[in-house]
């Protein structure tokens, strides 16, 4: 019901299109009846069983493994999700859920985890899931010589113990509310612990067949998996189609179902297609142009103010991405995240307050650069020009330099004061803020330490009552839409182009692309 | 010097620029910014797991001593292991071999027949609107990338009218038929890029032969213009015309990784490329080894053809 209301909230207040909100809450439909009467429609859904659902995909290379810890890209995404389940798992309306976790409990300090295994589950060949299978999984990653690109993320484990069959504990070495959160990452897969990764076994809804990196994989229906009922496709064959419009050809020529990553310049025409549905899902994806606080001009937060009200938004959201997107707020968080500020003012294109805060820095025009290159997003160029352009209006005179794309994160994102990225985001606001935002972390690529900020940052990690996070989280968004030191004009969509013989439940999960990965479990032939 | 003298000669020139290339190809992978440990991990990896797997795969030792095992073991027949995903070289490549090489052979089986006889009925009708038109055709399409004829066929007959197969993606268990159907589209645009310049020295070579005394003899002789050019000037304007079906079917082999992406056909050009982006050595090798005998051994066949069709070549003074 809450979710209704909120989406309702949204929709009444312009953040999201009537078609947004219709994706969003059909499956929510029969709780919400109010606003989807008024909007028409209930899209009454049954799923049916059956079909091969092939799938055309951008993201695979011949380089990829079936090791969990190396997977980079979509294809193995997917696959992996295809054929192992996780212990958690984000549902597609964005709330946490048991996978192979029936249930879970933190400990006070959030230091202590106990997940109870579900019971019963079985692996493809015919193994009885354990605790002791999550745990050596798990183990995987964090071993001393582990090649896992989750190593870092998994250093705050300090023990992992199956306590009976049904039972894991993990202990970290500080307390972490949003542990369960971080087992839903799609590197954290499960697989039998007397097999290796390698062989594919796992408790996912289908069983491996046939698997060729870069070029194809096959998967067909795992009769006993545990959710009742699902999956519903009887098969499914990946592609891997690298090029975009080789994969949008083999869309429209009908040779697959689905595909990925439609091109944001071509998504309107293919919406415009019989027998095509796009599916344009705001994520947590985001564009940033995050400038170094400590260096001058930036270190004046007036100036940060300044070229933050200079920045036409929407002027970006229409010409860069098409409209497929969101305008940002500043705030590296998406809208629909737990714990979103909804309070704050949206940010809007204002060069008379430029100007007035230019003038609290003590400066009537102001001149800077900032590195651009494709590589930090498709369009980031043209981006910087157009900003360059609105905020010529304002007295900021902007010299675009633009960067090789090659090389771009090694010798520039981290390098230069002010600078064009990308970021994929993270599911939960302490994720997002801590490897991006935290004083000494990696990659922090704005030195914004306000004292605060990062103080409630580390309280907000360990607090399990939820109101008490929620207060710190506005303050910290607030703090940081104020005083940060990183522009997020815009939201970028998950563009998918599917076969209109293909049905969901109307609820899309904005976690990753195709429906968080998981479209092989969730969709089914209409 | 006699035609074996000359073959075994020409083979070991051959090896020799094999062996110089995987040095280079050695060096130049190694000149590259960032390895494979980079590379598999992306940018989130920490110092210490891009340290780890490097042990694990062995990068950390000298490139020469990483080199002479290698050598050492290829020349044994063991093209060893792909680093990136551990599978065995000679299993990743075989099939993948085979599917270029069944596309190479497929387009030049149409190609070259195609070429010859446009070129010869080019030159049959010189100057005339026949020749002209055939001429700008097939130099149109030589001057269009072949991605965007590759775009064009399948815009034309998998989108409009779907006769064919968008992608070609074929497998080893697919019965012949089926994989010719499949690869139709890949196939045309092959061809469409190929065809004009072999049809081009056809045309030329015969047309220069035009002028020669014997054919004139020829013509004085009352002989029909069609037999003067297929007995008396084909034969003569063969070593030209094999060069270039030679390299076109060079290009046909090592060349059509464009192709392969337009049409995501399973090709040893992807894996080439995809090695390459990781720093794949061992596979980058393997495939530039084959790619470089293939350069090496069709010219070679060019250079015999060319012997054994001209007398004054065959038997030197």
């Amino acid at each position: 019901m809450t979710q209704i209301k909120q989406l309702e909230t949204l929709l009444q207040q312009g953040k999201i299109s009537r078609r947004d909100f219709l994706k969003r809450a059909g499956a929510l439909g029969a709780a919400g009846a109010a606003p989807l009467s008024m909007l028409g429609a209930s899209p009454a859904f049954a799923a049916k069983r059956g079909g091969r659902l092939r799938l055309g995909l951008a993201g695979g290379s011949t380089d990829d493994t079936l090791d969990p810890g190396t997977i980079t890209d979509f294809f193995m995404q997917v696959l992996t999700h295809s054929i192992r389940s996780n212990v958690t798992e984000i549902a597609p309306d964005g709330s946490l859920v048991g996978d192979l976790a029936e249930s879970w409990e933190g400990k006070p300090g959030a230091k202590e985890w106990n997940f109870v295994i579900r019971r019963g589950v079985e692996f493809h060949n015919g193994k009885t899931l354990t605790a002791a299978d999550v745990a050596a999984s798990l183990r995987h990653h964090i071993r001393p010589d582990s090649t896992s690109a989750m190593k870092g993320p998994l250093e705050q484990i300090e023990s992992l113990r199956a306590l009976s069959p049904r039972l894991l504990q993990v202990k970290l070495k500080t307390g972490n509310a949003d542990f369960p959160y971080t087992l839903t990452d799609y590197h954290l897969g499960v697989w039998p612990e007397d097999e290796s990764p390698l062989q594919g076994t796992g408790t996912g809804p289908f069983i491996l067949g046939d698997f060729e990196p870069g070029v194809r994989a096959s998967v067909r229906r795992n009769p006993n998996y545990y959710k009742e009922g699902r999956p519903f496709f009887d098969e499914v064959a990946i592609t891997a189609i690298e090029d975009a419009s080789a994969r949008s050809n083999a869309l429209r020529a009908g040779e697959v179902d689905a595909i990925n990553r439609v091109e944001y310049k071509t998504a309107n025409l293919m919406d415009r297609l019989p027998g095509i549905n796009v599916l344009s899902i705001t994520g947590t994806g985001h564009y940033t142009i995050p400038m170094f606080a400590d260096v001058a001009p930036f270190n004046d937060v007036n100036v940060r103010r300044a070229l933050r009200w200079a920045i036409d938004r929407e002027a970006l959201l229409k010409t860069i991405i098409n409209g497929h997107g969101a305008v940002g707020n500043d705030l590296p968080i998406a809208r629909h995240q737990p714990f979103y500020n909804t309070s704050l003012e949206q940010r809007t294109y204002d060069p008379d307050k430029a100007k007035f805060y230019l003038k609290q820095a003590g400066l009537s025009s102001l001149d800077v650069q900032v590195s651009t290159a494709d590589a930090a997003f498709s369009g980031a160029v043209d981006a910087a020009v157009l900003y360059k352009e609105h905020a010529a209006k304002a007295g900021i005179n902007i010299d675009v330099l633009r960067e090789s794309s090659d090389g771009y994160w090694s010798n520039v994102w981290l390098k230069k004061p002010w600078v064009f990225c990308f970021w994929g985001g993270r599911p939960t606001q302490d994720q997002m803020w801590t490897v991006a935002y935290q004083k000494g972390a990696d990659w922090n690529d704005n030195h914004w330490y306000n004292d605060r900020f990062q103080s409630l940052l580390l309280q907000a990690r360990a607090e399990v009552d939820e109101e008490l996070r929620r207060e710190m989280y506005w303050e910290m968004q607030r703090l940081h839409w104020d005083e940060g030191a990183t522009i997020v004009p815009l939201f970028n969509n998950f563009v998918s182009g599917v076969s209109d013989k293909i049905a969901n439940t109307g609820t899309i999960s904005g976690t990753a692309e195709m429906d968080g990965y998981r479209a092989t479990e969730r969709w089914w032939f209409a | 010097m006699g035609l074996l003298q000359l073959v075994a000669k020409r083979l070991g020139f051959g090896l020799l620029a094999l062996f110089v290339i995987t040095v280079l190809i050695s060096l130049g992978v190694e000149v590259l910014p960032g390895d494979l440990a980079q590379s598999i991990l992306g940018q989130s990896a920490a110092p210490d797991t891009v340290a780890a797997l490097r042990r694990e795969l062995g990068l950390d030792r000298p490139l020469h001593v990483r080199y002479g095992e290698w050598l050492f073991n290829f020349l044994q027949g063991d093209m060893g292991t792909s680093l990136a995903n551990k599978r065995e070289i000679s299993e990743l490549i075989g099939q993948r071999l085979l599917n270029t090489l069944f596309l190479a052979v497929a387009a030049a089986v149409v190609a070259v027949p195609l070429a010859l006889a446009l070129g010869v009925l080019a030159a049959l009708h010189r100057e005339t609107l026949f020749d002209k038109t055939i001429s700008m055709v097939t130099l149109g399409f030589i001057s269009l990338p072949e991605f965007l004829i590759g775009y064009i066929l399948v815009a034309l007959f998998a989108v409009q009218v779907n006769w064919f197969p968008a992608i070609s993606n074929i497998t080893p268990d697919m019965p012949l038929l089926k994989q010719l159907y499949a690869s139709t589209l890949p196939v045309a645009a092959l061809t469409f890029v190929v065809v004009a310049h072999m049809m081009r020295m056809t045309r030329a070579a015969i047309v220069n032969l035009m002028q020669s005394p014997f054919i004139e003899m020829a013509q004085l002789k009352g002989v029909a213009a069609a037999r003067i050019i297929v007995h008396h000037a084909l034969p003569n304007a063969l070593s030209p015309i094999i060069n270039v079906i030679v390299l076109n079917l060079a290009y046909l082999v090592v060349g059509v990784v464009v192709i392969e992406v337009v049409f995501v056909y399973p090709g040893l050009g992807q894996l080439m490329v995809d090695s390459v982006r990781v720093r794949d050595l061992p596979v980058v090798q393997a495939c530039v080894l084959i790619f470089g005998a293939t350069y090496i051994l069709l010219n070679l066949t060019a250079d015999i053809l060319s012997i054994i069709g001209n007398p004054r070549l065959r038997h030197p003074k």
